[in-house]
């Protein structure tokens, strides 16, 4: 009988297993349960993690506590848009804001220091991706993420958005400048 | 049984269907390849444009064709495709009449109505929000009313399914014993789609009542875990139903019988028990949920649903090995494989899909759920090239295969230009291949999805994406052309076969189109007491290249900034 008819032996669940079924079944299991333990074992002993620590928030909450950073650490301004640059103390709390279509303001760290990156939209969802280190989270409005952040490399990152947001997305592009 | 004058033997395999039944098999299948088509030719304008030398559309229409592919491919091609395979596991498989045909005929039109409302309020251009429609963005009402329509209908096939099985259990068509492995594997693909059209409705009406303003506030958070419960739970149908045809292909081909039923079964069991709930790897980068819940949720502590996809992997080889050796291919480790019908464009396809759905779209799956390995790859290009290899290569591919061997049997026609076909399942696999393994290149440098123009020409800040990132989607963009002109052959084939393919008449062929089945059992077959010595060395194969891929990419996490 083939895998289209119905089994040979009607009490097929008392036929033995093949020996090679059993052998692949025990190590994918195996296999399974490493991979499992590789998320909790990383929490532990690996340096790239998210964080735990959320807040419910508003756009206009999130706003002011976005402003007054700027107020406080505002060092320079870039492009004709006049963008604040700010650069916060090593173990500050920093503030990232998404909006349609702009990530504000850019920030300004120094490397091996770490901050409390806070995160959250303004309107719509938004992804934050960081090029070229490559680190992607979701952005979505009425929720503030805060994750430490420790820059292991000097230079000029972009942030890309990656969550579609409409017709401006692909110009939606903000700086993070690690010193 | 019912009136025998609705019943109709097939000369070449003996089977038995249904006349309302396989009316309604054809047309599923028909709205299913014309949607096929439809998402193929948006496909294509897809990779003119992402390939950023020929940058073809522009950026609204990109967008909106983007929403139009997802839903016309990911959804509507294929579970109109689904329910033709319901109800030929259900009725024809188990010799019984289908459920209530009139309520199948309103579920056909149902799903018709909506999955073409939804499309043209996508082709009006406001309703360009992507298949995911994330809330506060939002779409035209009759976007969201579409897709619950379309969903109604589906739930309506699905219970046609069940109840079919109800009669021919009551009605004895099928013996005594249990259902066959196929029928098994498409209720499994059946119970997984329940849970996911109640999901979908559980999100999807509240956010048309937003739509229409008889709600204030949808939680964005809350859509989008519900949502997934619905997103990616119907990919997890398509895996069950796949890996049904590819159990039925083996049958048809080679007359397998599965290496054993108890191990079979039960790793679609695991799908039931384990797969549909663990849609919580597309969250693992969102905030507010916590890391707890992000991996007990992607894994269940043991990824028992990647366990029965493993098993799986070795199982239905491992069937068609066991039938070939039974056949006398019974040298070394490979001549099973290598005597295999390559030239049967319904073997290859199926072979290529198993392939290219464990070692492209399995693997990188499991990478993208791991909950710190999500860091690197959330919502870029290397998730559509996850589910490009899943959902096209693997169940689109199988599909096709199934349907080369359904033209003869269903609709009693000969498939035209058989040289052509040989070469169908072989372009479009490499073809997804190809496509498959540049755009999940492109993603590891970082390449956005769903984005218009990584050159940001009219961005405020600029960023130069790596030379080598604009060469993937470059071959990305040549090899998906190759998939589609695959893609393409499969449509023109099957539409002039069914329209204008010799007839076959009611007399049974001199070439057979189904194998006889092999004997039970595995005594003298394989090397040293192993019977399917071949399967498992390339399953072994499968493992060491799984293991090594996984810790690369956490050689990669662990150069990346400090997080925490």
């Amino acid at each position: 009988m083939s895998s289209l008819q119905p089994p040979a032996e009607r009490i097929w669940w008392k036929e033995p297993i093949e020996g090679v079924e059993l052998f692949w079944v025990a190590i994918a299991l195996v296999w399974a349960i490493v991979m499992f333990i590789m998320m909790p074992y990383w929490h532990v002993y690996g340096k790239q993690n998210l964080s735990n620590e959320a807040y419910r928030t508003t756009p206009e909450q999130y706003g002011k506590k976005v402003q007054a950073m700027v107020e406080q650490y505002t060092v320079r301004k870039e492009t004709a848009q006049e963008i604040p640059v700010v650069h916060p103390p090593a173990g500050a709390d920093v503030y990232l804001l998404a909006r349609l279509w702009q990530w504000y303001p850019i920030l300004e760290l120094e490397q091996g220091k770490t901050y409390r990156l806070h995160l959250s939209s303004m309107d719509w969802q938004h992804g934050f991706s960081l090029q070229p280190e490559n680190i992607n989270m979701q952005v979505i409005p009425g929720y503030e993420m805060v994750l430490k952040i420790t820059p292991n490399k000097p230079g000029d990152n972009t942030i890309v958005c990656n969550e579609y947001c409409g017709i401006g997305h692909h110009t939606m592009t903000g700086k993070i400048y690690i010193k | 049984m019912a009136n025998t004058a609705e019943f109709r033997t097939c000369p070449d395999t003996g089977l038995l269907f249904h006349k309302p039944a396989e009316t309604l098999m054809k047309l599923n299948a028909v709205v299913g390849i014309v949607y096929l088509l439809f998402g193929g030719v948006i496909g294509l304008l897809m990779v003119l444009t992402r390939w950023p030398a020929v940058h073809l559309l522009q950026a609204d229409t990109f967008y909106m064709l983007l929403t139009a592919h997802g839903l016309g491919v990911l959804i509507f091609w294929i579970i109109f495709f689904e329910i033709a395979v319901l109800y030929f596991a259900s009725s024809t498989l188990l010799r019984s009449r289908l459920a209530a045909p009139r309520w199948a005929w309103l579920g056909f039109a149902l799903m018709v109505i909506g999955s073409v409302t939804t499309e043209v309020a996508i082709l009006q251009g406001r309703s360009s929000v992507m298949m995911t429609s994330y809330v506060p963005m939002s779409a035209e009402p009759h976007f969201y009313l579409g897709l619950i329509l379309f969903a109604v209908g589906a739930l309506i096939g699905c219970f046609v399914f069940l109840g079919t099985l109800v009669i021919a259990r009551a009605e004895r068509t099928y013996g005594e014993g249990s259902i066959p492995l196929v029928t098994f594997g498409a209720l499994t693909a059946c119970i997984i789609a329940i849970f996911t059209i109640a999901s979908g409705a559980i999100i999807l009406i509240p956010t048309f009542l937003w739509k229409i303003g008889y709600i204030n506030y949808i939680d964005p958070l809350m859509y989008r875990i519900i949502w997934w419960g619905m997103g990616h739970s119907s990919q997890q149908i398509n895996v069950s139903a796949h890996i049904a045809v590819w159990y039925a292909i083996a049958g048809v081909v080679f007359g397998a019988k599965p290496l054993s039923e108890k191990v079979s079964r039960a790793a679609f069991l695991l799908y039931i028990l384990f797969l549909q709930l663990a849609s919580a790897h597309h969250l693992l980068a969102d905030p507010g949920i916590s890391s707890e819940w992000k991996i007990f949720n992607t894994s269940y502590a043991m990824y028992l649903a990647v366990l029965a996809s493993m098993i799986h992997g070795l199982t239905v080889p491992g069937a068609v090995e066991a039938a070939q050796r039974k056949r006398g291919f019974n040298k070394g480790l490979f001549e099973w494989l290598r005597k295999a019908p390559w030239g049967n464009p319904t073997f290859a396809g199926m072979f290529l899909s198993l392939i290219i759905f464990g070692f492209l779209g399995g693997i990188t799956g499991v990478m993208m759920g791991t909950e710190q390995l999500n860091l690197i790859i959330h919502n870029t290009l290397y998730v559509p090239g996850h589910f490009h290899a899943t959902v096209v290569g693997g169940t689109t591919l199988a599909f096709m295969a199934l349907t080369y061997w359904l033209v003869p049997v269903l609709f009693r026609r000969d498939v035209i230009l058989p040289g052509l076909a040989k070469w169908q399942p072989y372009l479009f696999g490499f073809g997804m291949i190809g496509f498959t393994l540049f755009m999940m290149g492109a993603g590891t440098l970082g390449v956005p999805r769903r984005h218009w123009d990584i050159s940001f020409a009219n961005a405020l800040f600029q960023y130069q994406y790596p030379e080598v990132a604009y060469l993937m989607l470059g071959l990305m963009s040549i090899s998906g052309i190759l998939a589609i002109a695959g893609g393409g052959l499969f449509v023109l084939q099957i539409v002039a076969s069914v329209l204008f393919g010799r007839r076959r008449g009611e007399v049974k062929s001199p070439v057979p189109i189904i194998a006889e089945p092999v004997a039970a059992g595995t005594h003298g077959i394989g090397i040293g007491g192993i019977s399917v010595p071949g399967t498992l060395v390339l399953a072994l194969v499968f493992l060491v290249t799984f293991i090594l891929y996984y810790f690369v990419n956490w050689k990669y996490l662990s150069q990346v900034w400090g997080l925490g």
